[in-house]
């Protein structure tokens, strides 16, 4: 597609950041995916010439920092990167100050993550350019949900009447409550999946702690990583005991419904939460979900150009 | 000095050398006379729950700019916590305090001493010499007293000085690292969550250890419906136990904090609809004495930081009675009693709280109907965050004299 095409489909856009889904409408989400799809056919296209993406990753992160920068650079923007280790942050400088400071240096897109839920929503009061939340505690992931339903546009042919299984540690997973909200508002079927510890009762979805009565039932299967590095001792009794009753393994993954597709946010707990043969299993699709976070990426960059300052 | 308040609701108020002479319709010479026509007087408000941080933390708060914001809002007293950052753990921190106090010459200052040396929740602190000194009760606030026989030992030891133990309720266990209440929105932001629960299990524990000692327990900020039930029953079982709720607790929910914004960020957290409405009819029906503030200046910087990172705690000192007189559900009687008589009664303030001759010569004069739009630009206190920011309330004082001297 020519790149004024695409161009005009982005600009009925109204959003300066991206908080999170919760505040994107479904047909917002939806111009999301149909960009990113016009994307993957763009070639030496340059419409961020002169934008600057700054990287901010204070929790860290391999492939969304990446992928961000990618996106960036394909569609001719440059890229500044922060490393915590490096910075002022760890003299003591204030959030607030260390984004205002970069910031001060010509920045279009601030893309953030942060440990601390909120951070973003923090920083977006007090900077000019856009955020973009890559990650929040346990708050949201944005462009991990809008990757996730790219990859199940393309292998499904649909994001609606879907039913999905988020399975794993809900509780602290910002990828579970973006996918959540998403996959809510567009109309699919979504279920919870985990022991009570890992799973809120609150949440707007069903919830079971029994995987294998769930999994026929279900077009995706998404397996959470199980964040050992966040979890407070006693919420679950052992590695063995989780597999046991949450781990996708070889048996359960031949229990999946023809079609069915096994989708991972990743980094993977090869052995964990998924076993290697459903890791390399035709129907996960882990590949593609990191391929396409590269083509959500582009799409969220050229439709906050829109509205950016 | 005789000072004469004319012309108020419910009378003339006849004050003669800090003590007050008179009530009722007053005629005669006087030094000062203020014009009362149109406001309420009501005697001295009574905050027994105020931060004042002073010794350690100047830059949060002093007691000078505690006091002087206490008398904007229309308090002629506040009973000031132990966490200071030099905590009140000995005779000497209630001396520094008075002296301060004094000094400032705005609202009277009740010394609370701390329950444990170092507020570490360890040893029992000198509680005796600090009711020498002038402590009108103790607690560890700040931190809840987590050993249950250091807690026994306080609530047995204070009722030979006949002062209360005020609790801050709250199972630390259950609440580490915890922003904001536990429930759908906590959920739904991904925030760590501080159940009803952690309040309600130690406000049992509390009461039932009133009951085992004799001692005198005061429930501090109920912000659970549970916490009120407990009460409710304590009472009715006769355990000595009183309580206080916060103006924020009776208005607020966890709903604010969708923004993540820190000005709504304090312990114990805002809860849901139906824990406000079950807080609003403890106090209406007495079970909740009291109303206090838990006033917790911080520094801008401290509040500017994301939520998890920054302290909780919000001033509340010059916005409460304007909060509190616009709560629907609790009478006009009800709401003074719990700003003045409840308190001084919970404290032991024996000649405070009440208008009639030979109290102190503390009042407030308020006006029911006047306008105003919360601006914290304009507070005396070092303090600036508060979830009442931009609120229209009616009603504000509109003068409080202390020991008959007007201080506001």
């Amino acid at each position: 597609m020519a790149l004024d095409a695409l161009l005009s489909r982005c600009r009925a856009w109204k959003h300066r950041h991206l908080l999170g889904m919760k505040d994107l409408s479904k047909e917002d989400i939806l111009r999301v995916l149909s960009v990113a799809e016009a994307c993957d056919s763009l070639r030496d296209e340059h419409p961020l010439k002169g934008r600057r993406l700054f990287n901010f990753f204070v929790e860290p992160s391999t492939r969304t920092k990446t992928s961000f920068a990618l996106a960036a650079r394909r569609l001719g923007g440059e890229v500044i990167d922060f490393s915590p280790s490096a910075s002022s942050l760890t003299k003591g400088e204030s959030l607030k100050d260390t984004a205002r400071t970069i910031e001060s240096m010509g920045v279009t897109f601030t893309v953030i993550r942060h440990g601390a839920s909120g951070a973003p929503h923090f920083l977006s009061r007090l900077v000019e350019s856009s955020v973009i939340n890559a990650g929040d505690g346990a708050n949201e992931h944005p462009t991990q949900a809008l990757l996730d339903l790219l990859t199940m546009k393309m292998r499904l042919g649909r994001v609606t009447g879907l039913k999905v299984a988020l399975v794993g540690d809900i509780a602290h997973s910002r990828v579970a409550r973006s996918n959540l909200w998403a996959l809510k508002k567009l109309g699919n079927d979504v279920t919870l999946v985990g022991p009570p510890t890992l799973v809120p009762r609150d949440l707007d979805a069903a919830i079971t702690s029994d995987l294998d009565r769930a999994l026929p039932r279900q077009d995706v299967v998404m397996m959470l990583r199980l964040q050992l590095e966040r979890m407070q001792s006693g919420l679950f009794p052992s590695a063995a005991e989780y597999v046991r009753f949450f781990g996708l393994t070889r048996e359960r993954v031949a229990a999946l419904k023809k079609g069915a597709i096994i989708m991972h946010p990743g980094p993977m707990n090869r052995g964990l939460e998924i076993s290697a043969e459903a890791a390399d299993h035709p129907r996960s699709v882990v590949l593609h979900q990191v391929a396409n976070g590269v083509l959500v990426r582009m799409a969220v960059l050229l439709l906050l150009s829109q509205v950016a300052r | 000095m005789i000072l004469l308040i004319r012309g108020g609701k419910p009378g003339d108020v006849l004050i003669k050398d800090g003590k007050i002479a008179k009530v009722g319709r007053v005629s005669g010479r006087a030094d000062r006379t203020v014009d009362a026509r149109g406001l309420l007087v009501v005697p001295g408000l009574i905050d027994m729950h105020v931060h004042l941080r002073e010794p350690g933390r100047e830059d949060k708060e002093t007691v000078a700019s505690g006091t002087a914001a206490a008398a904007a809002g229309g308090f002629a007293g506040v009973a000031a916590m132990a966490n200071s950052g030099i905590p009140c753990d000995s005779a000497v921190g209630v001396v520094y305090l008075l002296a301060m106090a004094r000094e400032a010459g705005r609202a009277n200052v009740f010394p609370v001493g701390a329950v444990s040396k170092g507020l570490k929740g360890e040893e029992l602190a000198e509680l005796g010499r600090m009711v020498d000194a002038g402590a009108v009760a103790f607690s560890d606030d700040g931190n809840p007293v987590m050993n249950s026989e250091l807690m026994r030992r306080a609530l047995e030891y204070s009722r030979m000085l006949g002062k209360p133990i005020l609790s801050h309720c709250e199972d630390a266990h259950l609440t580490r690292g915890a922003v904001m209440n536990e429930g759908r929105v906590s959920a739904e932001l991904g925030l760590r969550g501080w159940p009803n629960a952690a309040e309600a299990a130690m406000a049992a524990r509390d009461v039932y250890l009133a009951a085992l000692t004799g001692g005198h327990v005061h429930i501090q900020h109920v912000s659970a419906a549970e916490t009120v039930d407990v009460v409710r029953r304590a009472k009715r079982l006769g355990i000595r136990v009183t309580a206080e709720a916060t103006p924020h607790h009776l208005t607020l929910t966890d709903e604010c904090l969708r923004g993540y914004e820190s000005r709504y960020k304090m312990f114990p957290p805002l809860r849901s609809r139906a824990d406000v409405e079950a807080v609003v009819e403890g106090v209406a029906d007495g079970t909740i004495d009291a109303i206090a503030t838990d006033h917790a200046p911080h520094t801008m910087e401290e509040k500017e930081q994301e939520l998890a990172a920054c302290p909780s705690g919000v001033v509340g000192l010059e916005t409460a009675l304007g909060v509190v007189l616009s709560i629907k559900g609790i009478s006009l009687e009800r709401k003074i009693d719990a700003l003045s008589a409840a308190p001084a009664r919970i404290l032991g303030l024996k000649s405070r709280g009440r208008l009639e001759p030979g109290a102190e010569g503390d009042v407030t004069l308020i006006d029911p109907r006047a306008a105003w739009t919360v601006d914290p630009s304009k507070f005396l206190s070092r303090g600036r965050s508060t979830p009442f920011e931009g609120m229209k309330l009616v009603g504000r004082a509109v003068r409080v004299i202390v020991g008959g001297r007007e201080c506001s």
